[in-house]
């Protein structure tokens, strides 16, 4: 049971990074239908930011959380100003090939950093590990399920309660009805990419203060959205929170289980995937996913 | 005024001053497609507006034109004016045109089916900073559907069509419009329905906001409508008061379906070539 136990709060905090990934790649996804491939990059990035203000400027790690955070918002809007706006209209390949282009630059752009090629990690800033009846919790965990609690909490309050949150879902239900009553579209896609850029530097963060800094490791969790996307809706905010946590849950699990029986591990990989595949023969929109509205 | 396209001496000016201009117009679409081809439009202050024609006359269009919902659709106004209480606004974006006062009901409705009836009313308001008059005018769109309060936690796409007229309405009004712009608002609703629409429509013109509303049911349109126009292939090719264009022998024949003929065009009808004479 405990071993059990152990591996659901390691789950749920692993989880919870992918639903931090999965959270932004849905709001550009939704809003602007646009794949953004240059999530993980943006996670390595916001973690970099972090460490560069606490180790380099000296100021301490929560205020440099914060400060990231702000610069990563602003960040989101240069991108969208500089490589998406010219391209609204085009065809959809063409922007997502343009996704692609960002993340090879931003990854080319780190290795001008000493981060291309320094594993680094954030100095310590958590108390030792709670022990509990054979459980060991890192303090760590528990800050990342917190972080992904609180923006989680922030952002659906935006998108159910602010005129320009609930303005956002309407460009996502149709951009013509929304510039009829004169929502600037521009605006909405803007504030996605800033979106965005804030989610994945706080899943840096919790990623870093885990398993430290290493550029591959960052970016990997870009990938890692696609099956937590798939699984949760690709336009549903709710879908990549739970897909995310799912995916982070079943993956410890089956590292935990099935491992030791299969040979040659690597389960943690494959068994989500497995999973994902069952869940899209039932449900071909996701869990949460949009499905047409039909009727008139 | 020089120009004997009207019927008989009234000018839309006679009934009030000149709020909105619409002047020579012409729109081309996809750099070479011109569907307008010079329409002018005199909207009076306060006073409701038909704007008729058959399918694909470019009613549509002409609104759009207004409303600066061109450009999405790859179309813009090759020429002609277009202003509003006395500003040129033929190159503003749509979104300063909502600010300015003129709003478009879009034809189908085309509420956001996944946001609740309320929600969908709060997007209206997405230009307007008057927090306090926001809420106040919420509750009056809730006084004049309140139907749409009742329901204002549902999901708009799960509502039926004359719901949806009702939230593509309100959400216009949301935005505060002193110009309505509606674009057929009778379109595949029951008849009575399209009653009770057509009532509202004059309870809000009556609080004082213009009102264009482009119809192909003439005879509902001019019931409410102190005048009109009626649009051919991009053109307007005939206008009057309400009660002219219904007594019209034409417009009843060609747009009130009291007719026995079968003809394809109002150019074909005897009195329109007659007055091309005379211009
Ligand atoms: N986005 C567009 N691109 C190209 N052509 C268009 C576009 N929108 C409309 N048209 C064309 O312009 C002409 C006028 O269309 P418009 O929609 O303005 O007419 P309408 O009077 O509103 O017709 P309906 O009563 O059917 O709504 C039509 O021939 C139509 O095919
Ligand atoms: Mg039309």
């Amino acid at each position: 049971m405990a071993y059990f136990l152990q591996l659901l709060i390691t789950g749920i905090s692993i989880g919870s990074i992918y639903a931090l990934a999965a959270l932004g790649f849905v709001l550009i996804y939704k809003s602007s239908r646009v794949i953004n491939f240059a999530q993980g990059e943006l996670i390595a990035i916001g973690a970099f930011i972090i460490y560069a203000l606490t180790v380099w400027v000296h100021i301490p790690i929560w205020i440099s959380l914060v400060i990231t955070i702000l610069i990563s918002y602003f960040i989101g809007l240069g991108i969208e100003r500089t490589f998406l706006r010219p391209m609204i209209g085009q065809p959809i390949i063409s922007v997502i090939m343009v996704t692609i282009g960002l993340a090879n630059l931003l990854s080319g752009l780190v290795f001008f950093t000493p981060f291309g090629t320094l594993p680094a990690r954030y100095p310590d800033f958590l108390p030792d590990p709670i022990r509990f009846g054979g459980l060991i919790i890192k303090w760590e965990q528990i800050v990342g399920i917190l972080i992904t609690t609180i923006f989680i909490t922030i952002l659906m309050w935006f998108f159910t309660k602010s005129t320009l949150g609930i303005s956002m879902r309407a460009v996502a239900d149709d951009q013509m009805a929304s510039l009829s009553v004169g929502v600037s579209v521009k605006k909405v896609f803007a504030l996605a990419w800033a979106t965005a850029a804030m989610s994945a530097a706080a899943a840096g963060f919790v990623v870093g203060s885990l398993f430290g800094l290493e550029f591959g490791s960052l970016t990997a969790i870009g990938l890692r959205v696609f099956p937590v996307v798939v699984l949760g809706g690709l336009d549903s905010i709710a879908g990549a929170v739970i897909g995310g946590i799912i995916i982070g849950v079943l993956e410890q699990l089956a590292t935990g289980y099935l491992d030791g029986i299969v040979p040659g591990g690597g389960t943690g990989d494959v068994f989500p995937f497995v999973v994902l595949i069952i869940i899209l023969l039932i449900k071909p929109y996701g869990l949460f996913g949009t499905v047409e509205i039909e009727r008139v | 005024m020089t120009e004997s396209k009207v019927i008989s001496p009234s000018r839309p000016s006679d009934l009030g001053e000149i709020q909105l201009d619409v002047n020579n117009v012409e729109v081309v679409y996809h750099d070479i497609i011109q569907v307008l081809r010079g329409v002018s439009l005199e909207i009076p202050r306060g006073k409701i507006i038909a704007l008729l024609g058959t399918n694909g006359a470019g009613k549509t269009t002409t609104l759009r034109a207004i409303s600066g919902l061109l450009k999405p659709e790859n179309g813009f106004v090759k020429a002609g004016s277009i202003s509003f209480e006395g500003k040129s606004i033929q190159n503003a974006s749509g979104q300063k045109i909502v600010k300015s006062g003129i709003v478009q009901v879009p034809e189908g409705r085309r509420v956001f089916k996944h946001l609740r009836i309320e929600e969908n009313l709060r997007v209206g308001s997405i230009t307007r900073t008057d927090k306090k008059q926001i809420a106040k005018d919420l509750l009056h769109i809730y006084e004049i559907f309140p139907k749409l309060y009742d329901l204002r936690r549902k999901q708009a796409g799960y509502t039926s069509g004359g719901e949806q007229q009702m939230i593509a309405i309100g959400r216009a009004l949301m935005a505060a419009p002193k110009l309505l712009l509606l674009d057929e608002p009778s379109l595949g609703l029951a008849p009575l329905l399209v009653k009770d629409i057509f009532e509202r429509i004059k309870t809000v013109n009556q609080e004082g906001t213009t009102v264009l509303v482009v119809e192909q049911n003439a005879s509902i349109a001019l019931g409410i409508a102190d005048y009109g126009y009626i649009m051919e292939q991009g053109k307007v090719v005939l206008e009057g008061t309400a009660e002219q264009l219904k007594n019209n022998p034409d417009v009843k024949e060609f747009y009130m379906g009291v007719s026995e003929g079968k003809r394809k065009s109002f150019k074909e009808i005897k009195s329109y070539k007659r007055r091309k004479r005379w211009m």
